[in-house]
């Protein structure tokens, strides 16, 4: 039982990577991994945002949303995935709302790290991908949690890689129409294909 | 007139939201490996960004600066689900094979960015364009990565045989790579990269 879920952790963190197997989260992916320290941040509140949806987003959909779902409150026939993406987006809004309520009051020092990064979650593609992708392999919720927790350390790991290797690029002379975005997306590039060797492992 | 004409074809490659404003990656990414997949995402984030910067800008006045974002997301979550639910009905195939990615325009950043730019300080008539031109930019990049992939990598344009490949009888050895994940970041880096060299006034300083 134990194995499943080790197994599904390092599938999730290492082969089918967020950022770099399925490229989600790109923009802010991209965008805020010029430093180590701030793109470690993110990549905590990502680990942290993600653990928390998932399951939670799990709930929704088993309980509420899923065909037949509400056979619990004794109603029949009910069908409500089409609301689903709504429902979702919803979620992740407010749970990063009171996450930031809740650091602000109880963990200042974490809420400060975290400072912009907490809000511009809502937008990254990498937290809402990972309840589409739980919704549509039908996970269980403890599979979910463990999903949830495997792919936002998937994320962070891949955006403090990618920060590493940007901070030793400032010593190379790059061509002038490359610098910045262009050659990003060739590291990137470069290090997609790195954890392509992962692939087909089973543990 | 002239400001109606800048609004909708500066995007395209004066201020594209892939090359130059790191928008609206994760998708262009996923789903080129093949050039259908590529026009149904495409049409789709069009029609979301215009609909979106339309309905955006028809209540700009109306919505409290506090809980806009969440208004902004709710339209968008509204017709991105439209897409999907006339993708299943009419194209499952292609829905299928884009799996989450129809979904995942909800948090396609072009689509939050431009109605936060500009659908929130424009009128109705210009923010369409401004969406139109917008997701023009989008598809011209999506569809440069989706030929390429699909011509280097399988021979084929929108599943007819171009170069006929040795495993058929032809003369054409398929390049594997393009047909995988990474090669897309390489096709888009070359892009901006020609791109830049271009419009040179788009060269990022280095800091």
């Amino acid at each position: 039982m134990l194995e499943h879920y080790l197994s599904l952790l390092m599938k999730t963190i290492f082969v089918e990577n967020m950022a770099l197997a399925f490229f989600l989260g790109m923009c802010t992916f991209l965008a805020v991994s010029k430093k180590v320290d701030t793109s470690i941040g993110l990549g905590v509140a990502v680990i942290v945002v993600q653990t928390i949806t998932v399951p939670v987003n799990n709930l929704i959909y088993q309980y509420l949303l899923k065909e037949d779902a509400l056979i619990w409150l004794g109603i029949e026939g009910t069908d409500l995935t089409f609301i689903g993406l709504i429902c979702y987006i919803g979620v992740i809004a407010a749970m990063v709302q009171i996450l930031e309520m809740v650091l602000d009051r109880y963990v200042p020092a974490l809420y400060n790290a975290l400072g912009i990064f907490l809000p511009l979650i809502t937008v990254n593609c990498a937290i809402l991908g990972g309840s589409l992708f739980m919704v549509e392999r039908d996970y269980n919720f403890a599979e979910s949690v463990v999903f949830g927790f495997g792919s936002g350390a998937g994320w962070a790991l891949a955006i403090a890689a990618l920060a590493g290797i940007r901070e030793k690029m400032k010593y190379a002379d790059v061509p002038v129409g490359l610098r910045g975005l262009g050659l990003t997306f060739m590291i990137t590039g470069l290090m997609a294909m790195a954890f392509m060797a992962f692939s087909g492992i089973q543990l | 007139m002239s400001k109606a004409k800048d609004v909708l074809l500066d995007p395209i490659f004066n201020k594209n939201p892939i090359g130059l404003q790191i928008l609206g990656i994760c998708s262009a990414l996923a789903v080129t490996s093949k050039l259908e997949t590529v026009l149904v995402m495409c049409l789709a984030v069009t029609f979301v960004l215009a609909g979106s910067n339309v309905s955006v800008s028809l209540i700009r006045r109306q919505v409290p600066d506090s809980i806009r974002i969440i208004v902004e997301i709710t339209i968008i979550a509204t017709l991105v689900i439209i897409v999907d639910q006339f993708l299943k009905a009419y194209a499952f195939g292609v829905s299928k094979q884009l799996s989450v990615f129809v979904g995942l325009i909800i948090t396609n950043c072009i689509v939050l960015g431009r109605a936060e730019a500009f659908a929130m300080k424009n009128s109705p008539g210009m923010s369409l364009l401004d969406g139109i031109g917008n997701g023009l930019g989008y598809s011209i990049v999506l569809l440069l990565v989706g030929f390429f992939r699909e011509l280097f990598g399988a021979g084929k344009l929108l599943g007819f045989t171009i170069l006929p490949s040795i495993n058929d009888g032809g003369w054409y050895l398929p390049n594997g790579l393009m047909l995988l994940p990474p090669s897309a970041f390489f096709i888009i880096g070359l892009l901006i990269w020609a791109l830049r060299s271009w419009k040179t006034e788009q060269v990022e300083e280095e800091n």
